[in-house]
């Protein structure tokens, strides 16, 4: 009986979702799908390398600084980086009174003591950084209502993150012939501008990285578009992921232990089960 | 589970006196059993004080302000501290008391920094069992001794915020802080 | 309840037999996966996952209850607070990504657990109980595992929250008010984040509840194995501890090797970068899937995209459940007097050629854009994974002629069986 009832069942779900398959191939077959702008045109990440990949990494505290510096002066005018706190930088190799010193150069909202009202003061070690905008409300309406994402996670909230943010600071471009042939609603309206790292083509940011020579590295070193671009996307990835060194490394013991501890547990294994060998009888 | 193996395993012993557990089956369970401990660490130390809490607070106050007979109430690592600007006659009172008889002998010139002795600061925190004392704001009852008073158990402290009777063991704690022009920074 | 040879504990030191006679605890765990235990001695490497999965439930509750301990359960904060645990928090960052790392390879052992299941019947009289008492287990482990993904407030955990209750919206009459009242409100908002954090918080103590009524329900006929044979004497069995034990701490060695390869240096790979980013009620992410455990049953979801007298919706919300909920009938759809996959040549050739191609197409296409061909290759594959079960199981039991089986475990293991030639002289007799 209840065998009889699974087989109905079986077959009623197999027939309604085998009508959904000949529904659906009878409408791709006679709509077929067209290709997207962004199927054409989007491109993956370059491929860029730092001291954090792969299974040795180190972080490169020269240009981690760098990169803070290039968020400090490019970025930070409209992205906000409200994981990280200044006492984070020592981390970055700056000493405790240049983190004092770097801290009191931004200026953090506060509470005036006498009246209460909302005012600003410099900038603590335990202080985050600050957001460039009051609220979301006021960052929309700044940016033609593109809203800067904030910057602390974003290489773990992209795929391929540091990647990601090098080829979009490096890829601006005019959109192709081909581009404005095949799709000429995806070429970019106003305000916004051809990226092919982007998501749907089209960014809002207009190009942050314009020349080089933009910024200039207190370390001496030659500050192209591409040296920022790679910088700041190695300081983003320290945001998102301060531990990634220590974990990397943390690993390493635990995996050498647990091979150490998983090797005398199948050797304990083949001793406990010696005498229980199946011995075929010839 | 390494040490229920590990007890079991004795027991298999005791029993049939003839299985003989050899090296390799104790460095496995005490391998297993290393391994414990260690992981124990992680799940003890993640309740101590997160980085963000241990990361040096310093509080600053501005004391330009701050007439003879005053007090301010400030927060230093989450916990009341108390800014008083002595008047003559508090430090007079202060420095009339036999420092031989107190429960914990300290001076007033001890308690506060050389060319700022009318500045005391201390944690408004009782020593007994951490309440805060009164006496700081305006109108407060400060004890029979003119200084703070605890209400929870009953700790008088003097104008040097001594502790002089109640079951509080020893005076209001003085935090390390500097003061500079006008500027006071605790911490 | 156990065979009659099984040893009896005995406590030889005075205190514990004086916890013998008080409280015989120690008793109970000696017979449960002690030396009093018997089992037969010839399990293979797919029975190393029942113990492998009381791991990972004690491994989720101590590193969960540790996060508990720094997570804010309020939609203004929740986020915040696990970026606060990942940076700040001693060890933070070690406790998070071993208790989401450690959902993905429970559910690994689960879904080894069950296959082990299916292929050697492991559902089948004397053990129906320890079957569907395990499908409960499964289905609270995956209720478990939502509100768990739900609790960092990101965009996946904010739109899986989103499309998961909006299942229930697709429930003709009451769906609506019932979605509301699951949520709090007209969106997963703070009601939602915190009946999610305690009902989290409570359902792991659940199932280690129902997990021993699991193995008490299992200790009953005693465990199964590869040749189905029952236990027939002493010689087919050895005591759990040491053999198993020390099977059992291999077993639990190579797989903490594969987890920990991926909390220490992959521990995002089995997430979404989405859940980076705050949850954002007025943005849907472009491309949204659930956890990659839900894969088969989120593409039998999407599967159904015609509405044949029902709505299209409500067909795949009943497919998705019915998926699941037809584990539970397994027992008596499988009529096959054999129980291993071992002895029966034609379900071994659905099982290896059918289901196993079928569930791996559905782990791919659960997680696929909504699009052509994935979606008519899900199509298929729902079709087949409902023939599997409720067509092919039971015509096959029913005209498959098994192959010969072995007279025992021991004549399996040794290649002959003292007590099987007497069996056969004692036959003609008979």
């Amino acid at each position: 009986m209840i065998r009889l009832v699974g087989i109905l069942v079986g077959l009623g779900f197999t027939f309604v979702v085998l009508l959904s398959f000949v529904m659906g191939a009878y409408n791709a077959a006679t709509e077929p799908a067209e290709e997207t702008a962004e199927h054409a045109f989007h491109l993956d990440p370059k491929h860029v390398e730092f001291e954090h990949d792969g299974l040795f990494p180190a972080w490169d505290v020269a240009q981690l600084q760098r990169g803070y510096q290039v968020y400090k002066e490019v970025c930070s005018a409209c992205h906000s980086l409200n994981q990280v706190a200044f006492r984070n930088l020592e981390e970055l190799g700056y000493s405790e009174e240049q983190v004092k010193a770097e801290a009191a150069s931004w200026t953090v909202p506060g509470i005036n003591p006498d009246t209460g009202e909302a005012s600003s003061r410099p900038g603590l070690p335990t202080d985050d950084f600050p957001s460039p905008y009051a609220n979301n409300v006021a960052a929309a309406a700044a940016n033609n209502n593109a809203i800067p994402p904030d910057l602390s996670l974003l290489t773990k909230a992209r795929h391929h993150g540091p990647a990601y943010v090098y080829s979009l600071l490096t890829g601006y471009q005019e959109p192709s012939a081909e581009l404005a042939e095949r799709f000429p609603d995806s070429l970019p309206g106003t305000g916004l501008h051809h990226n092919p790292y982007f998501a749907n083509l089209n960014l809002a940011m207009a190009p942050p990285l314009t020349a080089d020579g933009q910024v200039t590295y207190a370390d001496g070193t030659d500050a192209t578009i591409d040296q920022m671009a790679k910088d700041v996307a190695a300081f983003l990835t320290w945001t998102a992921e301060p531990a990634l060194i220590d974990r990397i490394k943390l690993g390493w013991m635990v995996m050498g232990f647990l091979l150490f501890a998983t090797i005398l547990a199948w050797l304990a294994k083949k001793q406990v089960w010696a005498d229980m060998k199946p011995k075929r009888k010839d | 589970m390494a040490t229920t193996t590990d007890t079991a395993n004795t027991q298999v012993v005791a029993e049939d006196g003839v299985r003989r557990r050899d090296f390799i089956e104790i460095a496995a369970v005490a391998t297993a059993g290393v391994g414990g401990l260690f992981t124990i660490l992680p799940l003890v130390s993640q309740m101590a004080p997160s980085k963000d809490v241990l990361a040096e607070s310093t509080t600053e106050l501005d004391i330009s302000a701050l007439e003879p007979g005053q007090s301010i109430k400030a927060v230093f690592r989450k916990q009341p501290v108390f800014v008083r600007n002595l008047t003559q006659a508090e430090m007079d009172d202060a420095n009339a008391v036999d420092v031989g008889d107190l429960r914990d002998p300290q001076t007033l010139a001890e308690r506060t920094l050389a060319g700022s002795e009318n500045i005391l600061v201390v944690m408004g925190v009782c020593t007994h069992l951490g309440c805060v004392p009164l006496g700081a704001a305006e109108g407060e009852v400060k004890g029979e001794y003119g200084g703070y008073f605890c209400p929870c158990h009953g700790s008088h402290y003097d104008t040097a915020a001594r502790i002089r009777k109640g079951p509080a063991p020893t005076n209001l704690e003085v935090p390390a802080y500097t003061i500079s022009d006008s500027t006071l920074v605790i911490g | 309840m156990s065979f009659p040879w099984a040893k009896q504990y005995e406590p030889t030191n005075p205190l514990m037999k004086y916890l013998d006679e008080k409280l015989p605890l120690p008793r109970l765990v000696y017979n449960a996966v002690g030396a009093g235990y018997p089992v037969p001695r010839n399990l293979n490497y797919m029975w190393n996952f029942g113990v492998l999965a009381g791991f990972c439930l004690v491994l989720q509750i101590v590193t969960g209850v540790v996060l508990a301990m720094h997570y804010a359960a309020n939609d203004a904060v929740a986020f915040n607070s696990v970026e606060h645990i990942m940076r700040d928090v001693n060890w933070g960052w070690l406790m998070r990504y071993a208790h989401a790392n450690g959902a993905s390879f429970f559910f690994v052992v689960l879904y080894l657990h069950i296959f082990r299941g299916f292929y050697y019947s492991s559902y089948k009289a004397p053990r129906e109980m320890v079957w569907l008492i395990g499908v409960v287990i499964f289905l609270l482990t995956m209720a478990t595992a939502f509100m768990g993904y739900v609790l960092p407030w990101g965009q996946m955990s904010f739109w899986g929250a989103k499309v998961i209750t909006g299942l229930f919206g697709a429930i003709p009459f009451v769906g609506e008010p019932l979605q509301v009242w699951l949520l709090g409100g007209y969106a997963p908002d703070n009601a939602a984040l915190n009946r999610f954090f305690s009902l989290h918080f409570l359902l792991p103590f659940v199932i280690a509840g129902v997990v021993i009524l699991h193995i008490w329900a299992l200790h009953i006929p005693g465990s199964s194995n590869p040749t189905g044979v029952e236990v027939k004497s002493e010689s087919d069995t050895v005591p759990f501890h040491p053999y198993y034990t020390a099977k059992d701490g291999f077993g639990l060695g190579v797989a903490l090797l594969v987890y920990c390869a991926f909390v220490f240096f992959m521990p995002n790979a089995l997430g979404h970068p989405d859940n980076y980013i705050p949850a954002n009620p007025l943005s849907t992410p472009a491309h949204i899937v659930p956890e990659w455990y839900f894969y088969p049953f989120y593409a039998i979801l999407r599967a159904f995209t015609f509405d044949f007298i029902l709505p299209a919706k409500l067909w795949g919300v009943l497919a998705m459940f019915a998926a699941i909920l037809v584990w539970f009938f397994l027992p008596w759809l499988d009529k096959s007097p054999v129980r291993s996959g071992n002895y029966r040549p034609m379900f071994r050739k659905f099982f290896w050629f059918g289901l196993i191609p079928t569930m791996a197409a559905l782990f791919y296409l659960g997680g696929a854009p909504a699009e052509e061909p994935y979606v008519m290759f899900s199509q298929i594959f729902t079709a087949y994974y409902f023939l599997h079960f409720l067509v092919i199981l039971p015509i096959v039991s029913s005209i498959e002629k098994p192959e010969p089986l072995p007279f025992s475990i021991t004549e399996e293991v040794l290649g002959s069986d003292d007590k099987a030639v007497l069996n056969n002289k004692a036959e003609p007799a008979a």
